[in-house]
């Protein structure tokens, strides 16, 4: 009886046949980061795609970034468009070029090299979860507050230079008897979501007593501005329409405009930066092999490189979600 | 293992991370800089329906991706294989989705403010 069972399938020393032969000439680990890479890359595009699809539907209305993403750390009230996500970017594009230097290091066998190169680039990636935290908090938070009409639109206050002012500056909160339900005195409880103390007819009040001020809608003029009311107007949009007080963002509705706007926002930064947390934990571990030798005994840092790839993606993606989120 | 050339091709592996990383930053302060001026003949010329600011980003962003790629991830030194099956799969693939984006997100676009008399009553 013949002693093999394969089949001869005629591909034998072909560079498809299988055997020592490696066609894409790269080891199996980073070949399938590769791939990885590859289709998270679609992942993202789709998320891009999405955002860009919504955004052409809204394009008359979208907010406007410079607007909205506009904090700097210790800099309050100052109008700092842009900056802070671009030291962001550049915070992430450091911590690539640490984790490229690391590889490096490792392709060199000095494994000291390896691990202060490692460690900078988890202190970048810690320093960008942080900022990103901030921004975060900023976004929900919110600045100036507005008021949702009953279809769904946002509309916003500014004064007679048509600069944005804040609803907390021109109406109070008028008292109210309010009891809070508390846990103790029912059977089915169910805590508050945060209130609002600042209520509809307090604006229209504040507002129909300050005479300077105007509403601005979120319909965008041809100077790529947003549109300013005259007075008559704004008083008869925020009377006749106005249903209720928005401040800061959530998932179902936000300040800014468009309620896709802080979901897309929400959806892309945060699964981007899920993906920069995992890099950090991966890196983390990586870099506590590193510290105890298993790279040095295998005789090879290629885990490093392997993470290091995913590093460098994350990284890629900043770019691209830097460019249509902030830029664009 | 010649030990005098793989040192010699380490400090050139290195002056290129550092080269890459300069211009990776040019390019950010680049983009920074005209999002924040915002010139006005780039925001109001239009190329095919796109502000020559837009493209700008856009393109120097693809310069950006190509530049963390090739030299960050070392695609440059991987077989010419490698290189198309990443690079051509990412390529066709997201075109089909701008396609899509671009003529779907017109179309609603187009319903949505000319289907219907008004949506902000």
């Amino acid at each position: 009886m013949e002693a093999t069972t394969v089949a001869k399938t005629g591909t034998e020393g072909q560079a498809w046949g299988g055997g020592e032969e490696k066609p894409l000439k790269a080891s199996y680990g980073k070949l399938m980061m590769w791939f990885f890479i590859t289709s998270d890359a679609l992942t993202f595009s789709g998320f891009l795609a999405a955002y860009g699809f919504s955004r052409f539907k809204f394009i008359e209305e979208w907010p406007i970034a410079d607007e909205v993403f506009n904090h700097f750390p210790f800099l309050h009230g100052v109008d700092a468009p842009m900056y802070y996500v671009a030291l962001m970017t550049f915070i992430l594009i450091f911590s690539s070029v640490t984790m490229v230097l690391a590889v490096d290091a490792g392709h060199e066998m000095k494994k000291d090299k390896v691990v202060t190169y490692m460690a900078l680039t988890i202190l970048g990636g810690v320093i960008f979860l942080g900022s990103q935290a901030w921004e975060w908090k900023n976004f929900i938070q919110g600045e100036y507050g507005a008021v949702e009409t009953r279809s769904g639109k946002i509309i916003q206050f500014v004064d007679a230079d048509g600069d944005r002012i804040a609803l907390g500056e021109f109406s109070t909160a008028s008292p109210k008897d309010r009891t809070q339900h508390l846990e103790k005195n029912g059977i089915w409880y169910k805590a508050e979501d945060s209130f609002n103390p600042l209520a509809l007819e307090d604006v229209k009040r504040g507002f129909e007593a300050n005479e300077t001020l105007r509403v601005r809608t979120m319909q965008i003029t041809d100077e790529g501005e947003k549109e300013i009311l005259t007075r008559e107007e704004s008083l008869l949009k925020l009377n006749t329409t106005g249903v209720g007080v928005i401040e800061g963002a959530n998932l179902s509705q936000n300040e800014y405009g468009a309620p896709l706007f802080g979901g897309f926002f929400f959806f892309i930064t945060g699964f981007h930066g899920f993906h920069v947390l995992s890099g950090v934990l991966i890196l983390i571990i990586v870099f506590f092999n590193v510290l105890v030798g298993t790279y040095e005994k295998r005789g090879s840092y290629e885990m490093v490189e392997k993470v290091g790839l995913y590093w460098h993606f994350v990284d890629l993606v900043w770019v691209f979600v830097f460019t249509f989120f902030y830029l664009v | 293992m010649a030990h005098d050339t793989t040192h010699a091709k380490h400090a050139g592996a290195k002056k290129r991370i550092w080269q890459v990383f300069i211009i990776l930053s040019i390019l950010t302060i680049v983009e920074v800089v005209l999002g924040i001026l915002k010139p006005d003949f780039l925001v109001h010329n239009d190329l095919v329906s796109l502000s020559l600011l837009n493209w700008i980003f856009i393109v120097l962003t693809i310069v950006k991706a190509y530049y963390i790629v090739w030299a960050f991830m070392h695609m440059e030194h991987e077989a010419a294989s490698l290189r198309r099956v990443v690079v051509w799969t990412g390529v066709f693939l997201i075109s089909y989705l701008i396609a899509i984006l671009l003529i779907e997100g017109t179309y609603v676009q187009e319903i949505y403010t000319e289907g219907y008399i008004t949506w902000d009553f």
